[in-house]
């Protein structure tokens, strides 16, 4: 090791304590403790569970997912236990689960939001993502995040109930995403996810008929990486707390590219499907490669470096 | 890359070719499909009954000239409406996902119960080009409701065929797994292929498990993605879509907690198998 530089991976997410700043996005997987600790043992460094509620729901019918050329569209409906079941699942994961967890919430209301919040955290929760930004269920997800009013009301709400890291997750589907995020960041938020899924739709040309049942869903995959690289490099110019990069990224080099426009971590679903599982590993060796050549000791030294390029 | 690229799986429409009245409830599907007529015994495709519902069906039959089978049993409303649809009418196709069966050579025991018996068909072909030899037990509720019984005759022997029906209308009376213990006992056997109701599908790796003969299953399990991504239908830490459906005796005593005993319901929550 005699000259080499040695490369830390860690990162310090708004308290949270990464070993690298790969996370499982919110919707893929994640049922399950088993589901969430076969995630974690290819390598990523934080988990975030599906989205929560109060209540059950079995979410729509198939189709829930189009395969498209450039992306998968997906309406899945939020669909889980509620929270009531769930907090069984979150204690069975803390068990086994040697990385940081983070519990996906969402509501029909500001209460619901601070309701479900509150029994995650309780059940032993590491940080909450508040789901403020799903472009497919009526009166919750974007439609709360796409109003700044409410958007607060829901964060603070939240801020006063747990006493661990409120993350935010924003939509991208809004005239300026940085505007809402100075809001989250007013209100409360310690960290903020960029981006949800680009509201979108398929339709077959030959039936004539829109394919997902609910019409309309959200874009993900590779499709969407630009897009959300500029929301995170225009968020990043308007707020101090710790962004966390999501869409569309698959291979290290996306990773480095979002850290570099302002994440201080990423996270991936869709690279799942595209790469399989073991994407948290290749994506974080990539990141170190990649410091390792360029000088560089930490995470943190190229955090947002492209602003100061 | 890996080997399931999205895009090359992505939603395409066809037409129906040809239907085929199997029994009063099965109905068998024939499309044109160049993917999916790629496919290997175990894997399955997403059918979408285009405004009404998509579904995971197993493949029956892939061939070269790029049609493919599905063996379809009316049990719902998705299913309804397929066996509604005619000859020339459009439907939607994803896939072929998942795993497929490992074709072994040497003695083999194949159980299957109801549509289960579909893939066992397709692998059953495919082990006769490898001239195994094959013995067969398949079940179902009644007489007309046993499926492909003359193609398994014909790949099997008559002779290395046992047939069993709950209503005892043919065969022998009771469950697949009712002359189970007998087959095994007289014969040797170097692997067990089974597909069907799962109570089943576990008490045929409980009696395997106490003879020391690998099997493989074909599961079942809520489908939503079909690509590994929605965990819908992982069973442990596996996912059915992706890491199955087909799952070697190994794996299968890493789910033994949930294996012929529970699934996931619509809403993710775990629910005792009916």
């Amino acid at each position: 090791m005699t000259g080499e530089k040695l490369v830390n991976l860690n990162v310090n997410l708004a308290g949270l304590k990464l070993t690298n700043p790969t996370m499982l996005a919110s919707g893929i997987l994640g049922y399950s403790s088993e589901t969430l600790e076969s995630i974690a043992e290819n390598g990523a460094g934080a988990v975030v569970t599906k989205s929560i509620g109060l209540k059950p729901r079995v979410g729509y019918a198939n189709p829930t997912i189009v395969q498209t050329k450039c992306g998968l569209i997906n309406a899945m409906g939020l669909p889980n236990p509620g929270i009531k079941e769930f907090v069984r699942e979150i204690r069975a994961t803390k068990k086994v689960l040697k990385v940081p967890l983070v519990v996906s919430i969402y509501g029909f209301s500001t209460e619901e939001y601070a309701k479900v919040a509150e029994k995650a955290v309780g059940a032993g929760a590491d940080a909450v993502e508040l789901n403020v930004s799903c472009p497919h269920v009526k009166e919750t997800g974007s439609e709360i995040g796409q109003n700044p009013k409410i958007l607060a009301q829901v964060i603070k709400a939240v801020k006063l109930k747990v006493d661990k890291p409120v993350f935010v997750k924003l939509s991208p589907n809004v005239t300026s995403i940085a505007d809402i995020a100075e809001t989250a960041e007013k209100a409360g938020a310690d960290a903020l996810t960029a981006i949800n899924t680009v509201k979108a739709m398929a339709i077959d040309a030959e039936t004539a008929m829109p394919i997902l049942s609910n019409k309309v869903g959200g874009l993900s995959g590779p499709a969407i990486k630009p897009v959300a690289l500029r929301c995170i490099y225009e968020v990043y110019e308007r707020v101090k707390v710790p962004i966390v990069g999501c869409g569309g990224i698959t291979s290290w080099r996306d990773a480095v590219e979002f850290l570099l426009a302002g994440a201080s971590a990423i996270q991936m679903g869709t690279a799942i499907a595209l790469k399989g599982a073991n994407v948290f590993k290749t994506v974080s060796r990539g990141i170190e490669a990649y410091l390792k050549r360029k000088g560089f000791r930490s995470v943190k030294e190229i955090v947002g470096l492209s602003h100061r390029r | 890359m890996s080997a399931y690229p999205t895009a090359a799986n992505k939603h395409r429409t066809t037409r129906l070719l040809n239907i085929k009245t199997e029994s009063p409830t099965v109905k068998t599907f024939t499309f044109k499909d160049k993917q999916c007529a790629k496919a290997k015994p175990g894997q399955f495709l997403m059918l979408w009954i285009p405004g009404i519902d998509e579904i995971p069906l197993s493949i029956l039959d892939a061939d070269k000239n790029g049609t493919v089978s599905v063996a379809v049993k009316k049990v719902g409303e998705a299913t309804k409406a397929l066996h509604e649809l005619k000859t020339g009418e459009t439907i939607g196709v994803r896939g072929p996902f998942g795993n497929s069966f490992t074709v072994k050579k040497g003695k083999i025991l194949m159980v299957g119960g109801g549509t289960g018996l579909a893939p066992l068909l397709f692998l059953a072909k495919k082990l006769a080009l490898e001239r195994a030899k094959i013995f067969m037990v398949m079940g179902a509720k009644t007489r007309e409701e046993l499926l492909f019984k003359e193609a398994f005759e014909k790949i099997c022997g008559k002779e290395n065929l046992v047939a069993t029906t709950e209503d005892g209308s043919y065969g022998v009376k009771g469950l697949a797994t009712t002359p189970l213990e007998r087959v095994l006992a007289k014969e040797k056997f170097d692997m067990i292929y089974t597909c069907g109701p799962e109570k089943m599908m576990r008490k045929v790796f409980d009696l395997a498990e106490t003879r020391g003969i690998a099997v493989e299953a074909s599961l079942e399990r809520l489908m939503r993605c079909a690509i590994g991504l929605c965990g819908s239908c992982v069973i442990g830490k596996y996912r059915v879509c992706r890491d199955g459906p087909v799952f070697t005796v190994n794996q299968l005593r890493e789910v033994k907690g949930e294996f012929g005993v529970s699934k996931r319901d619509f809403d993710g929550k775990l629910i005792p198998l009916e």
